[in-house]
């Protein structure tokens, strides 16, 4: 079996040439049509029924079902345009769906106090959104009386530490920004952690780095909703990854058995 | 009285327009039918408002129908803010609203307190230039709104994702809308008799009344006007939350506007 780290550059590639020789996809098969289905687990994070978004008659999703597991990383992948993000979106309640249901934890997603949700599952965007001011401003804009240890703890958790406080969080690079924007979304505590192409806007090292950040975050019990068009990352750092095209479920790839994530 | 301007005189002021004209023909604008247009329709604008204002407000007319003058004036005023502002959802109701409550605040501190008396030949000439003047201001902060909410979606939508409300969200960029709308007015009200001498000034002077007397009537004016914007801005960047953000705090889509 495959070594478990998978974090690091060339470990990533070699994983992912793997992956894909060993067909691990099992895309379209029975189980994965039962699983991206109606059955129910448990410990399912997320579980989308039937979903469908329309948007200026446009619609992102188009009946999608699919289940996210409670644990470690998954991967949305499809062709952009395809529906990722809007999947992702419904989960913090950014986007509502026109009909069918989301359901967090099997309680309907659409009971919940949306602002409490967003705290409970916390997202990092594509680019990079800085707010003007400090990167201490943009930690109190998350939560607004939030003492230093609970600071440090933050940036640690994003691979940053206290001397970046008084920085101008404007003024940073993409990487840095980016890891500002995940200390900002930590800070609250999520225990769900959803990630929109989080390394798109950021040059190869930054991105190896992010991913290795985001590894360490899962061993601490975080789930992390990871959505990429980028299918060799999501093989580096993703258990699974659910395939969606035009709108609708479009099988899985599960990398069950992979230690999860022991660096080596 | 001193600044009466007879038919004769208004006929030889239109040489003015014919100048404007030539100006156009001159440098091949093209603007000359567009002038000779907008001139023509001002004048009929103005002899029509002038007829029906001597009908409203002429001593002994109750004063109902000054505050139905009002009534009109707003409604047309949000009418035309919407059109101004297409891209704005739901325009014409906010800005009703808002010209609705700018009136009540700043005609009811110059009447309420009797700065001036309460007939049809103040209130409705106050009222237009309340209106008017918060015109631009009001479309201003509208757009600006919009745009600024609509460009940095991104950066709404991570404050949203971190568990703020709605109203907190919006607030840098009700804050830099309303800036933006406010100062040009604070600007026109600081240089105030230095740069220019205001409309209702110079028509004072105009019609004879000593500049004294008409510097203060000026004065009550600008006040009234920088409330008024103030008042309508502010209601209007307020509502627009309401507007583009759901009740369950999500940041509504908006469209980008189709031609620009």
């Amino acid at each position: 079996m495959v070594g478990g780290g998978v974090t690091t550059a060339a470990n990533g590639v070699a994983w992912a040439m793997i992956a894909s020789r060993e067909a691990l996809v099992v895309d379209g098969s029975p189980e994965a049509r039962r699983y991206g289905g109606d059955v129910t687990r448990d410990e399912d994070l997320f579980r989308f029924d039937d979903v469908v978004v329309e948007r200026f008659g446009i619609r992102a999703l188009d009946g999608f079902t699919a289940c996210v597991p409670a644990t470690g990383v998954t991967g949305v992948a499809g062709p952009s345009g395809s529906g990722k993000s809007t999947v992702l979106r419904l989960c913090n309640r950014m986007e509502v769906p026109t009909s069918g249901q989301v359901h967090f934890r099997r309680t309907d997603i659409a009971t919940f106090d949306p602002l409490a949700l967003r705290r409970q599952v916390g997202m990092v965007f594509q680019r990079p959104t800085p707010f003007p001011g400090t990167v201490r401003d943009n930690l109190l804009a998350a939560v607004p009386h939030a003492g230093r240890s609970q600071m440090d703890a933050a940036l640690r958790r994003a691979s940053l530490d206290l001397t970046w406080l008084e920085r101008d969080a404007t003024a940073l690079s993409g990487g840095e920004a980016q890891r500002v924007c995940m200390a900002r979304t930590l800070i609250t505590e999520p225990d769900v952690l959803l990630l929109d192409e989080p390394t798109s806007a950021l040059d190869a090292e930054t991105v190896h780095a992010f991913e290795d950040s985001v590894t360490e975050l899962t061993r601490n019990g975080l789930a992390v909703l990871w959505v990429s068009h980028d299918l060799a990352q999501l093989r580096r750092v993703a258990d699974m990854v659910l395939r969606i095209e035009n709108g609708r479920y479009a099988g899985e790839e599960r990398f069950g058995g992979v230690p999860g994530h022991e660096e080596g | 009285m001193d600044g009466d301007v007879s038919i004769a005189g208004l006929a030889t002021s239109l040489a003015l327009i014919g100048v404007a004209a030539a100006i156009s023909l001159w440098q091949r604008l093209g603007l000359e039918r567009q002038i000779l247009w907008a001139a023509t329709r001002a004048l009929v604008q103005l002899l029509l408002v002038g007829a029906a204002l001597a009908l409203v407000i002429e001593p002994g007319r109750p004063l109902v129908w000054s505050w139905l003058w009002i009534v009109a004036m707003v409604a047309y005023a949000g009418d035309v803010a919407r059109r101004r502002a297409p891209e704005v959802p739901g325009l014409l109701w906010l800005a009703i609203l808002a010209f609705g409550s700018g009136a009540v605040i700043t005609l009811g501190v110059l009447f309420g307190f009797g700065v001036m008396p309460l007939e049809g030949r103040t209130l409705v000439p106050l009222a237009g230039m309340m209106v008017g003047n918060s015109m631009t201001a009001t479309v201003l902060v509208a757009r600006r709104m919009v745009e600024e909410v609509r460009d940095k979606r991104d950066e709404v939508e991570a404050r949203l994702a971190l568990g703020q409300p709605a109203r907190q969200a919006a607030t840098p960029y009700v804050r830099a809308a309303l800036r933006s709308a406010v100062t040009p007015q604070i600007e026109t009200t600081k240089a105030t008799g230095l740069v220019f001498l205001p409309g209702a000034m110079t028509g004072l002077i105009l019609a004879g009344v000593p500049p004294t007397q008409a510097v203060l009537v000026q004065a009550v004016v600008m006040f009234l006007v920088l409330g008024a914007v103030a008042s309508t801005t502010v209601v209007i960047a307020l509502g627009l939350v309401r507007r583009l953000f759901t009740p369950d705090h999500r940041l509504r889509w908006l469209p980008r506007p189709a031609e620009r």
